[in-house]
């Protein structure tokens, strides 16, 4: 025991002021985008995957698609932004958080007055940084090899943007709710990549969208991958190409409407079920 | 937030916790005062983990008041997370980073941390600040938990068996830098299965077995008031070796000196170590109670 006064009783009667959450949020958004691209191998398949995929798909269906005025590769161009979009996000974040929270990263932070909305501002300057990363590697790949062409009028890249931004947070919300279902870190991987798979079928990214079955795009349409490829097509297809369309046009109201209804709920989802520590540590 | 300065630093009774049918803690008390350096001793699966999770707000209870710093931890906030340092039994931090950018992160989080260079001299981490975490070894990530634990310089510093695993030169650093800590008057309260740190770095200690306190006190005074009795042995004419524990030993042998008349066979006189006491205290000196406790 010493005789020095005791540090645990506080030396003001106001509590001091700790650092807000947008400032940390900032912080740990560049610690985040650090430590992922130090991981080389999970940085380069990221964004590797949806390259290569298209570069395969793209490759293999070259031909006209009938009274569209497009080619097949131009359709998984618009699908594969949707998709990349949709792996940086709900994907990366499910099993990253997964993990995260596996091996006490999270629980940690709990330990510290870090509040807990800078972890996940963290999070989304991850998911914008890299999302938007891999969208550019997407359009470029599509411009110089695929014929696509890059809209010039400011209203067609507005549009993007306010899909690309509400697709992304929708996601992104979708994923960190979804890192709780796996019970382990281990698991994570299963867990989310197969309905991630099922739903890209299904939402007309691997299939062209005039040729998944009916009952398929309507259960796809439930998410939000269906909405945001579909919008990316009314971006850089022309106006001709909506004839493929289920309802034959490009519906952005109602993209607007499911996007945002999917940001909100998703919102929703991750305050009901966000863990910070496994199952079994209590 | 007023504080008296009398209150105690951390004021535990009646807890109880069980997972399933299981007790982990069966009605514990604490009281640990400002200023000290608090020792839970105990076997594994004794329900220190359990009690100090408690305190540190990152397991619920199942009955008891807890105080820790004035507040209950299952529901205190920011302000008092910024005053209890923590550090893990089993922890981890992202292994891509490297030890300065993980401190220096670290203390952001807080409105008046310790410089982080400071904090990575004080854990002796100084030629390993630019390692990635994945580079260091096990004693080496210890010492960064700690210093984790430090660099938003808490008045309550709560550390969870810090030296499982330390080789004795490392466990004598860390024991330094939390007496250093002490010094300063920070409030440190850890748990140990080793009756060796608990006797070098605790004012006060507790010995815990089967989720119950066993026995309080400091370490010397444990000493004296479990360690007086002494056994007494010897042979008999046929052969067979007897045993008499008592506290008047010298009394024991007087009488047997009378009845041998002179030399007795075998003459030993034991007085157990505090290793003794410790392992008779929690059931681990091969008596029936040894065989259960471990979760």
């Amino acid at each position: 025991m010493t005789t020095t006064t005791p540090r645990d009783v506080p030396r003001t009667t106001t509590a001091e002021r700790l650092p807000g959450a947008w400032q940390l949020g900032l912080h740990r958004g560049a610690l985040e985008l650090r430590q992922f691209f130090r991981q080389r191998e999970q940085g380069v398949f990221t964004f590797a995957f949806p390259v290569v995929l298209l570069f395969l798909f793209a490759s293999i269906f070259q031909d006209d698609v009938e009274g569209a005025g497009i080619t097949a590769a131009q359709l998984y161009v618009a699908a594969m932004i949707g998709a990349g979009i949709m792996s940086v996000s709900f994907q990366s974040l499910g099993i990253g958080i997964a993990l995260e929270r596996d091996e006490h990263v999270l629980r940690r932070l709990r330990g510290t007055p870090m509040p807990p909305a800078a972890y996940f501002l963290g999070k989304v300057w991850l998911v914008l940084v890299t999302g938007f990363l891999e969208t550019a590697l997407l359009l470029a790949a599509g411009a110089t090899m695929f014929d696509l062409d890059l809209p010039t009028s400011p209203g067609k890249w507005l549009t993007f943007a306010w899909i690309f931004v509400l697709g992304l947070t929708g996601c992104a919300l979708l994923g960190v709710a979804v890192s709780s279902v796996p019970r382990s870190g281990r698991s994570a991987s299963s867990v989310v990549v197969l309905p991630f798979l099922v739903l890209q079928f299904i939402s007309g990214v691997y299939i062209a969208i005039d040729t998944v079955p009916d009952w398929m795009l309507t259960l796809g349409a439930l998410f939000p991958l269906k909405w945001m490829c579909q919008g990316f097509r009314g971006v850089f297809l022309p106006e001709s190409a909506q004839v493929l369309e289920q309802a034959g046009s490009w519906e952005y109201g109602r993209i607007a409407l499911v996007l945002a209804a999917w940001c909100v709920g998703g919102l929703a989802l991750c305050l009901l079920t966000f863990r910070w520590k496994n199952k079994s540590d209590g | 937030m007023t504080t008296q300065v009398n209150q105690l630093a951390v004021d535990v009774r009646g807890l109880r916790k069980r997972y399933g049918p299981v007790p982990a803690v069966d009605g514990i008390d604490l009281a640990v005062r400002h200023g000290e350096v608090f020792g839970v001793l105990g076997p594994n699966g004794a329900g220190k983990s359990t009690t100090v999770e408690i305190l540190q707000g990152h397991r619920s209870r199942d009955e008891g008041e807890v105080s820790v710093l004035g507040a209950d931890p299952a529901t205190a906030g920011r302000a008092w997370r910024a005053r209890v340092g923590i550090v893990w039994q089993d922890e981890s931090a992202p292994a891509e980073l490297t030890v300065r950018e993980t401190v220096r992160h670290f203390a952001r989080y807080y409105a008046r941390p310790r410089s982080p260079e400071d904090v990575i001299a004080m854990v002796g981490l100084q030629e390993k600040a630019d390692s990635r975490l994945k580079a260091l070894s096990g004693g080496q990530r210890r010492r960064l938990d700690v210093a984790l634990g430090i660099v938003g310089d808490p008045g309550l510093l709560l550390l969870d068996e810090p030296t499982t695993g330390f080789d004795p030169a490392a466990r004598h650093r860390f024991w330094d830098v939390i007496r250093g800590l002490a010094d300063e008057g920070t409030t440190v309260v850890l748990t140990t299965h080793y009756l060796q740190e608990a006797e070098a770095l605790a004012d006060r200690l507790v010995v815990i077995a089967r989720g119950r306190v066993v026995a309080e006190g400091e370490p010397a005074a444990l000493r004296r008031r479990y360690g007086e009795e002494a056994t007494v042995g010897w042979t008999e004419p046929d052969g067979r070796t007897r045993e008499f524990r008592t506290k008047t030993p010298t009394r024991t042998v007087a009488e047997l000196m009378s009845r041998f008349d002179g030399e007795v066979p075998g003459l030993r006189i034991v007085r157990p170590s505090l290793e003794d006491v410790y392992l008779r205290l929690t059931g681990q000196d091969g008596g029936p109670a040894a065989q259960e406790g471990e979760r």
